[in-house]
């Protein structure tokens, strides 16, 4: 069991490592430009100076804790993963209700559905024009493209949810006296669990692309905003160490999100890994 | 078929006496069902899965309703329960016609139909949920229902961390946990092995004995039938009709080797052989005699 699993990182770990150490190779040995493709050490440097407060402690400015956050990149970070959460909770939070209700309803599905066949086809980086418009600069219009990502991947599983569900739980919780709004309640919703866990894994893995591309044009700081500033000043090593930490950062989302669904659905039969 | 009233249990004995003396005590009918016919829409013709069926279900009666696959079993369990209405006739039970599936009739699904996302104790304080009990009363309700059917230790498990024969016990336990006066049974033993098989049918009989309930079982083994039954519903394949109704008047508990259960089992064989070579001439499923 230990050496198994020591032999599958030393597997996971062989390609990355050999990627890097060619590519420190090849600046090393001065076949790049460093100003195009910066060395692997020259990007560890910076992704290391980006994390790192920049101001030395004082503690008259304020608690450790505080000193230890105020690094760019943290806080770049916390400002992209705000923006990810409203956006998704006014998304899904529009999107839940309505796919429940379209899942349930044939009547409301059939005056809906065809707006929105129209409208999921809309990548939300299509909706920029309009949202600048509409909202000038700021969180606003980032906050409404990140909702946008997030909407359609929840309604679209939500209604699938719920018009899935196995007639034999509705039937035996009639015949064990349920009410309809008892057998929506405590039938239809957490029999539709499942996938609406995986439509919001979707939609948050969405809106986290999304909010890159809204920090490059709306506000000045996170991690999106970050990475286009170093293109302006010919920072390519600080772009990489950007590009690394949204790479962390989305893995993290997708393991925590993931482990909570597994949580979640820890009834369900096919549990997803 | 021979009597030992001495070793029967009470409600049995209850029975026989009504049917002695029916002047006095007339049997009371628990569900009437009265020239019920039911017929499906299908691509290019009608399947006639019922067809003329009456049949007087009493008070504290066990009933099989035998008969090869597709031969309407569960068609006419369904319409007693009220998920699927009769194209023609009427079934009442306790005097109302049956519209609508209530907890007056508690079903047992052939595929278990327990909630996967309940564990086994909330799967079985469910209705007594929905009847709006209060929850020290439900939880010692559930508690006396775990221990009858052995389920304690396994209380807060989900339905997907059980076996078989355990989940058909959860789904047992969820319909008696409403005391629903009857029992509707859809094949609930087919899918399990023998030993499982019959240690619940044991427990059946137990619990029938003990609360006196109507219990109208479905199955396609002639062998459970004669374990089980105080009647047995023979029915015919497509058009389904009742081909023949008999009273099972062996002790019990029977004894499955007994020359009087294998004489009937024979009877039985002969009576559906008919039955399963119509069948067979449409369908490929075949009726055990397990
Ligand atoms: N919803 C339906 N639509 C069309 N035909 C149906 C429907 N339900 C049942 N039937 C047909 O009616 C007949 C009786 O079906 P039913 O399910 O009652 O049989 P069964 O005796 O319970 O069989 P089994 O032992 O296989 O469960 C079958 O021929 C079946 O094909
Ligand atoms: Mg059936």
């Amino acid at each position: 069991m230990h050496t198994s699993r020591l032999k599958s990182a030393a597997e996971g770990l062989a390609v990355p490592v050999a990627a890097i150490v060619l590519w420190q190779l090849a600046c090393s040995l001065g076949l790049v430009n460093p100003m195009v493709l910066p060395s692997p050490a020259a990007v560890a440097v910076r992704w290391w100076a980006y994390l790192a407060p920049i101001e030395p402690f004082d503690p008259a400015a304020g608690s450790y804790l505080a000193w230890l956050f105020s690094g760019e990149m943290i806080q770049d970070s916390i400002g992209s993963l705000t923006r990810v959460a409203l956006g998704f909770f006014v998304g899904a939070g529009l999107a839940l209700p309505l796919g429940l209700f379209m899942g349930s309803s044939d009547t409301i599905y059939r005056h809906i559905n065809p707006l929105m066949q129209v409208l999921r086809p809309i990548p939300p980086i299509a909706y920029i024009p309009l949202s600048i418009l509409w909202f000038g600069l700021g969180n606003a219009p980032a906050v409404f493209l990140i909702a946008i990502g997030a909407f359609f991947p929840v309604l679209m599983n939500t209604i699938a949810g719920v018009r899935h569900v196995d007639g034999i739980y509705i039937r035996a919780a009639r015949s064990l006296g349920a009410s309809r709004l008892t057998i929506f309640r405590r039938v239809i919703l957490p029999a539709a669990t499942p996938y609406i866990l995986s439509g919001a894994r979707i939609g948050i893995g969405t809106a986290f692309i999304v909010v890159i591309v809204a920090e490059m044009i709306a506000v000045n700081n996170g991690l999106g905003f970050r990475i286009l500033e170093a293109r302006e000043y010919f920072w390519s090593d600080k772009i990489i160490a950007g590009m690394l930490t949204i790479g962390i950062l989305g893995l993290g989302i997708d393991m925590a999100v993931s482990r909570l669904n597994s949580h979640l659905l820890r009834w369900h039969r096919g549990l997803e890994s | 078929m021979s009597m030992h009233t001495a070793s029967m249990h009470p409600a049995a004995v209850e029975a026989l006496a009504e049917r002695a003396m029916p002047v006095i005590a007339p049997a009371a009918p628990h569900i009437l069902i009265e020239g019920v016919d039911k017929r499906f829409v299908v691509p290019g013709g009608e399947i006639v899965a019922l067809k003329d069926i009456d049949l007087t279900i009493n008070r504290g009666e066990f009933v099989c309703l035998l008969g090869p696959s597709g031969c309407g079993k569960s068609t006419l369990l369904n319409a007693i329960a009220g998920f699927s209405a009769p194209t023609q006739g009427t079934i009442a039970v306790e005097k109302r016609k049956v519209t609508a599936p209530g907890p007056d009739r508690g079903m047992v699904f052939q595929e278990y139909a327990l909630f996967p996302w309940m564990s086994v104790a909330a799967n079985i304080a469910f209705g007594l949920e929905i009847k709006g009990m209060k929850r020290a009363e439900i939880d010692a309700r559930v508690a006396e229902l775990l221990a009858m059917l052995k389920l304690t230790e396994f209380r807060d498990r989900f339905p997907k961390d059980l076996s078989g024969g355990m989940r058909q016990r959860v789904a047992i336990a969820r319909v008696l946990a409403l005391d629903s006066p009857v029992m509707l049974m859809d094949e609930p033993f087919g899918a399990l092995d023998a030993l499982t098989r019959r240690s619940l049918q044991d427990e059946l009989i137990r619990i029938w004995a003990a609360t006196g309930k109507t219990i109208v079982f479905v199955t396609h083994s002639i062998e459970e039938s004669i374990y089980l039954a105080d009647r047995i519903v023979v029915l015919t394949y497509r058009p389904g009709t009742i081909k023949q109704d008999i009273r099972v008047e062996l002790p019990r508990p029977r004894d499955s080797a007994s020359a009087a259960f294998n004489e009937l089992k024979r009877e039985l064989g002969a009576l559906v052989t008919a039955e399963q070579h119509r069948f067979e001439a449409v369908e490929v499923k075949g009726l055990t005699t397990d």
